[in-house]
């Protein structure tokens, strides 16, 4: 039976370095996939998320299974996102009094459009690509803590009292920061929205 | 339940994370409001265009480079990880200690100088420190009006503390 997080957390605390490993291993890739939604740079959400486990690893010697090790770990790394995204938001006010701002700048690093070659429908490939841009701009344009609690809620699946916990929040503080979040996201993606009830009723 | 209240417990009716309890008034009041019912609809739409997005992998150098910021962190040792390193190390120390404290304990009388041969500067010293103490016995021990006391009935500890107090 696999071990859980907590009992590979105690396993690093004791000095097994293979158990780090193994958590590196669990959590790197919705680590890396959270602090890219949040910070929207490929580059610097893999620096955040290796900062994350140094942070884990550094504090192994004081670790206390008092609460769940997502709970904990999610905290780290939402810490980290919001200061770096207040960061960016200094930065670019800086930049911009200089130099002219495109709509399109978060998405340098974005893959380009892969367009295979043999592509049976590029124009439908375009449709797609043009979809899951707005989508990604949506969630861009969310206050970063709301952006936060949406995106431990729908891709961690962590439940209500763990994503308050990691937001420093009460349980019906988050519920509402979630119901303002998709109202958002419901008027921002209206037209997509409307065609997804269509489709569904 | 009024649509406000509702607010709070949408997304946990979406989610499938409602408690049971709540469920039966929150499904009472969609079947009569309109506007609640529409707002599920285009809820559960939009989380269903969060789940498009598709999932990133970290780069290849990401392990290597977690690994080697982790490499470049100094050693903290406890006290007792050196057991853990190495029992055998542990164990002669350990065997090391009892043969010195069992060669203390048991040559003790034969290679310290005591206080009462006299024939030592540490004896000398000792006794120094300890004449002020002698000095006082001798004073209570000629003490006349104490010798004068009847002694004592019982010897218990209390008599005798007063006795010697």
């Amino acid at each position: 039976m696999a071990r859980t997080d907590v009992q590979l957390m105690l396993d690093v605390k004791a000095g097994d370095e293979a158990s780090f490993e193994l958590l590196l291993h669990r959590y790197r890739t919705p680590l890396v996939n959270f602090l890219y939604r949040m910070v929207r740079n490929r580059e610097q959400a893999e620096d955040l998320a290796q900062d994350v486990f140094l942070r884990v690893y550094r504090a192994r010697e004081d670790y206390v299974p008092s609460a769940k090790f997502t709970t904990w770990l999610f905290r780290i790394a939402t810490n980290l996102a919001l200061n770096s995204v207040r960061d960016n938001r200094y930065q670019k006010l800086e930049v911009s009094i200089d130099a002219p701002v495109t709509m399109d700048a978060e998405d340098g690093d974005e893959r380009p459009l892969d367009i295979p070659e043999k592509h049976p429908n590029i124009e439908q490939h375009l449709v797609e690509d043009a979809r899951k841009k707005m989508i990604r701009h949506a969630i861009d344009k969310l206050p970063e803590k709301q952006r936060a609690a949406v995106l431990l809620h729908k891709y961690q699946e962590l439940d209500y009292a763990e994503i308050a916990k990691i937001l420093s929040c009460s349980e019906s503080a988050l519920k509402s920061l979630l119901f303002r979040a998709y109202e958002s996201l419901r008027v921002e993606l209206a037209p997509l929205v409307a065609m997804q009830v269509k489709n569904q009723g | 339940m009024s649509c406000e209240k509702m607010e709070s417990r949408i997304l946990s009716y979406i989610d499938g994370r409602l408690k049971e309890s709540e469920r039966p008034d929150v499904e009472k009041h969609l079947a009569a409001c309109a506007s609640c019912q529409l707002r599920v609809e285009e809820f559960r739409a939009v989380s269903g265009l969060l789940d498009e997005l598709p999932v990133i992998e970290p780069s290849p150098a990401f392990d290597a480079r977690v690994r080697a910021l982790v490499a470049a962190e100094p050693v903290k040792q406890s006290w007792w990880a050196w057991l853990h390193v190495s029992p055998r190390v542990a164990f002669a120390a350990s065997m090391l200690l009892l043969a010195t404290l069992w060669l203390g304990f048991y040559q003790r009388p034969s290679t310290q100088p005591l206080p009462w041969n006299g024939n030592s500067q540490v004896a000398d010293e000792q006794m120094m420190q300890d004449l002020p103490v002698l000095e006082d016995h001798d004073v209570l021990s000629n003490f006349e009006p104490l010798k004068e006391l009847p002694p004592p009935v019982q010897a218990d500890e209390a008599s005798d503390s007063q006795q010697q107090m």
